[in-house]
């Protein structure tokens, strides 16, 4: 892990607005809250920013601080604190995040890894040339008995091999994520035994 | 209570007490980093550890756990708990270790140095040597204003700079960003803090991650003279301790009073140091037939004083300026006397302030330390936040204790804690007094409420009527009892409350600006403040330290002390009487204004009885006998309130908003204007006004 900052001011939208469902979204999120605790509403409030804006910028810091009547600093405290959110544009198509936690590392996450590596940047968290990709290695996401697996958006594919997870991140490059059957990539249901092993 | 063995030692502690205090109470010493009496409590330095007896067998935090929290022995035995056993020093040893592990080794190079409780506690609790052979993390510098340098490598992440912004000043401005070791502490996108209480920083930083930016590389600690004494930037009197290298200032720090400012002091305070050394009058000066001053004897000087004192058939006045202290205005005021004149004026800013109304009329009755016990709070054209910014922590303070409605009439303006806005000027506070508004149901009920008056309210014509109208609603609403008297009046001169004290007002109510206008010769003593383009053409005697405003036109500049190089008297807002001490001497040829005063007398052939400032103030203490007790309030008559009640009007008033007469913080006397660094501060905050 590395300091965490906000992006270069070069990359930063000057502006930040909610979409009007979204706003509709915050206003009930926020009102779920007792009065004058309004500011516990901060999490899923940056979690809906970052849906939107693909990672959470300056003036998106601003505007969900002024509408919960914080101080700015605050609001960067726990953006910088969770490596969730993501304080740097990403991936527009994909942002995969290999899982690299001790069953996964197992059946190859390293692997899965190299791929990334090869196919989008060398480095985490940056994208490939045409801003469309980008990857990083997260701790364990709970998909340990489809191991090794990983995360694009809220969808996790699982039981990957190599091959199979450059044929998925080609997919998504082309803008084809959407035929990518979520779950088991090797034909299991779920997680009952495969082949009749074990 | 809660009773509590504390290595053996049994002792009663009240029931609030963590075991850190418990522990102190019993008179064992507990290191610690992030603990501060004063506030919140984080628990994340480590290094308060104590041992429990039948307790989990591990080491306790003892900031973060109460005395209540602590189980009885099987037998009804009291809690126990250890400081000093092997199990407390081994892991204390262990904390400091790792507290270590990141701290840079700079301690030649660190401002901090020879007050530093992280070098306190490495020489008790420290290995001779480090086990550790990995790189150390090192941390950018962040930019957090003019006042405040930052070293963030030496930063051990306590917080106490994050807790004291958020709960002291009233600011969330500093902040803790990201996490575990690349946890760093800054402001947002480094801006620049705008806090009147910043400078309190550098002495809560227990390592030197941030000290003074003025005071950087200047001296070290244990080279300079330290003498206590109190300052006078606003009329709060809070006490400091000046430190100084032989003649100059390096540096000033608070001091604990309770009473007044706990521990906390002003950015005003402590940073105006480097303007007692610049643009500082050293020799008399003269104005000769070409408008230029210059340099003369002090007999020349005296000898120009005497012939137009002479001519001037008796159109003599005199005012005092902000930073006077009572003996100069008491000798000036006996001066004028001999010389046949009552023209004199403490009151520059115009205020209709009288010693006639009574004591309790002029000061800030309920005290400073009285706002935590008072229930309900109106503010009357006053900005406390820059009127007296170590009471404004005060009122926020309170109103984190609980329940404090706070309403305010005058300027709408960011005042750090919650507000109910109750109008601009007069008419709103005529409103109250007929019984109108909600607010007005609030003070009624409220047991121990007080009326803050501000000096923007009792300045020009109207300023009497508000007087009045505010004692009129403390009496309406029972906030002037013989127990408890809310009627405060906050001002903005140090100087202020000693000269209403010895009546330094003209007594055929005359104005300041009256005499300014009507007096062929004119005496300021440190009076910058007033109005004085109209003086031009008159005989104008500037006695003071700075070449300010009034040494600028003046005719005879006679060159004086600074409160850092004279002992001198001054009351403060509560009608404290208070004594500084001198730090150094004035330079060059300068003099403590009441010795001038008294050479002057000679010359002027009405020569003072006393030759010596005992003589003077014992003659002081003849004429107004409370000036005897030092730190002590005299207490006013309450019915002083009750008379002026009696006289207000109540009828319809003309649209009148109250304004601060303090428009710029940092710029509000001589000493200040001089001081490069309250002019950088006023430039950045102006710049931050009109962003």
């Amino acid at each position: 892990m590395s300091v965490r900052r906000l992006a270069d001011e070069t990359l930063q939208p000057k502006k930040f607005f909610f979409s009007s469902r979204n706003l509709v979204w915050a206003e009930k999120t926020i009102a779920q809250y007792p009065k004058n605790r309004e500011q516990s509403a901060v999490i899923p409030l940056l979690m809906r920013v970052q849906e939107q804006e693909g990672w959470i910028t300056r003036a998106s810091i601003e505007y969900v601080a002024t509408m919960l009547s914080m101080s700015y600093i605050r609001v960067l405290e726990i953006a910088t604190f969770y490596t969730q959110f993501h304080l740097r544009p990403l991936g527009t198509r994909a942002h995969i995040q290999v899982c690299g936690t001790t069953p996964c590392m197992l059946r190859g996450a390293e692997e899965l890894k190299k791929v990334c590596k090869k196919r989008i940047n060398g480095e985490p968290l940056i994208t490939n040339a045409e801003g469309t990709l980008s990857w990083e290695e997260v701790e364990c996401l709970g998909a340990c008995v489809n191991a090794p697996m990983v995360m694009i958006f809220k969808d996790t594919y699982e039981d990957l091999t190599p091959s199979r997870l450059e044929e998925i991140i080609v997919l998504f490059e082309e803008g084809l994520g959407e035929s990518v059957p979520v779950g088991p990539q090797n034909g299991r249901f779920s997680s009952e035994p495969w082949m009749g092993e074990g | 209570m809660a009773e509590i063995k504390v290595n053996g030692k049994k002792i009663d502690v009240p029931d609030h007490y963590t075991l850190l205090q418990a522990a102190e109470a019993a008179g064992a010493e507990i290191p610690r980093f992030c603990f501060h009496e004063r506030l919140s409590i984080a628990g994340n330095c480590r290094m308060c550890l104590v041992e429990v007896k039948g307790g989990p067998p591990k080491p306790i935090t003892s900031c973060a756990m109460g005395v209540l929290d602590l189980r009885t022995g099987p037998h009804g035995e009291l809690p126990e708990i250890f400081t000093e056993t092997d199990m407390v020093k081994k892991s204390r040893k262990g904390v400091l270790e790792f507290i270590l592990i990141n701290h840079p080794l700079d301690c030649p190079i660190c401002d901090q140095g020879g007050e530093c409780d992280l070098q306190d506690q490495t020489m008790l609790y420290g290995r001779d040597f480090s086990r550790y052979t990995e790189n150390k993390r090192a941390v950018e510098d962040k930019y957090i204003g003019p006042l405040i340098k930052t070293v963030m490598t030496r930063c051990i992440h306590c917080t106490r700079c994050v807790r004291f912004t958020t709960e002291v000043a009233g600011l969330s401005e500093l902040g803790f960003i990201g996490r575990g070791e690349d946890s760093e502490i800054t402001t947002f996108l480094e801006h620049s803090m705008t806090s009147e209480l910043q400078g309190n920083l550098i002495d809560l930083c227990p390592v030197g991650a941030l000290t003074s930016r003025p005071y950087a590389f200047q001296a070290r600690s244990w080279e300079l003279t330290k003498t206590d004494t109190i300052d006078v930037m606003d009329a709060l009197g809070s006490a400091i301790r000046v430190d100084s290298r032989g003649a100059e200032v390096m540096r000033i720090l608070p001091r604990v009073n309770e009473a007044v400012n706990e521990e906390w002091i002003s950015d005003k305070t402590r940073f105006i140091w480097d303007g007692l050394r610049k643009r500082r009058l050293d020799r008399p000066y003269l104005r000769n037939e070409k408008n230029y001053l210059i340099s003369v004897s002090w007999e020349e000087a005296f000898s120009a004083i005497r012939s137009a004192v002479l001519k001037s058939n008796k159109a003599i006045g005199a005012l005092a300026g902000d930073l006077a202290t009572v003996e100069e205005m008491y000798a000036l005021k006996l001066l004028l006397q001999s010389l046949g004149s009552d023209n004199i004026d403490c009151r520059q800013d115009g205020t209709i302030l009288n010693p006639s109304f009574g004591r309790s009329t002029y000061i800030f009755n309920p005290t400073i330390a009285g706002i935590e016990d008072s229930d309900t709070l109106l503010i009357i054209g006053s900005n406390p936040r820059i009127e007296g910014a170590v009471l404004n922590a005060r009122i926020r303070k309170r109103q984190g204790m609980g329940h404090y409605p706070i309403g305010l009439i005058g300027a709408k303006t960011e005042l750090r804690y919650r507000y109910h806005y109750l109008g601009p000027g007069l008419e709103s506070l005529n409103d109250l007094v007929l019984g109108n508004g909600i607010f007005f149901k609030i003070l009624k009920k409220a047991k121990k409420p007080i009326i803050l008056i501000g000096q923007g309210a009792l300045i020009g014509k109207e300023g009497t009527e508000v007087l009045r109208l505010s004692a009129k609603l403390a009496c309406n609403i029972e906030a002037v009892r013989n127990e408890w008297n809310g009627f405060a009046i906050l001002h903005t001169a140090a100087s202020r409350v000693g000269g209403l004290d010895i009546g330094f007002v003209c007594k055929n109510g005359k104005t300041a600006s009256d005499i300014l206008n009507n007096s062929a010769v004119l005496f300021l003593l440190g009076a910058d403040e007033c109005d004085v383009s109209t003086a031009r053409k008159k005989f104008v005697v500037y006695i003071g330290s700075h070449g300010d405003k009034g040494a600028r036109l003046a005719n005879v500049v006679l060159p004086g002390a600074t409160y850092t190089e004279k002992s001198g008297l001054y009351v403060n807002t509560e009608g404290r009487l208070q004594m500084t001490n001198a730090v150094g001497f004035p330079p060059g040829q300068a003099k403590e204004d009441w010795a001038i005063l008294r050479a002057l007398s000679d010359v002027l052939g009405c020569p003072f009885s006393f030759n010596s400032l005992y003589e003077l103030r014992s003659k002081l203490i003849m004429d107004y006998p409370h000036f005897k007790e030092i730190d002590d309030i005299f207490a006013g008559k309450i019915d002083d309130i009750f008379i002026l009640a009696e006289e207000a009007n109540l009828r319809n008033f003309r649209k009148y908003a109250f304004t601060s007469p303090i428009q710029d913080f940092y710029l509000t006397n001589p000493i200040a204007r001089a001081s490069a660094v309250m002019r950088e501060c006023s430039s950045l905050q102006n710049k931050h006004i009109s962003d």
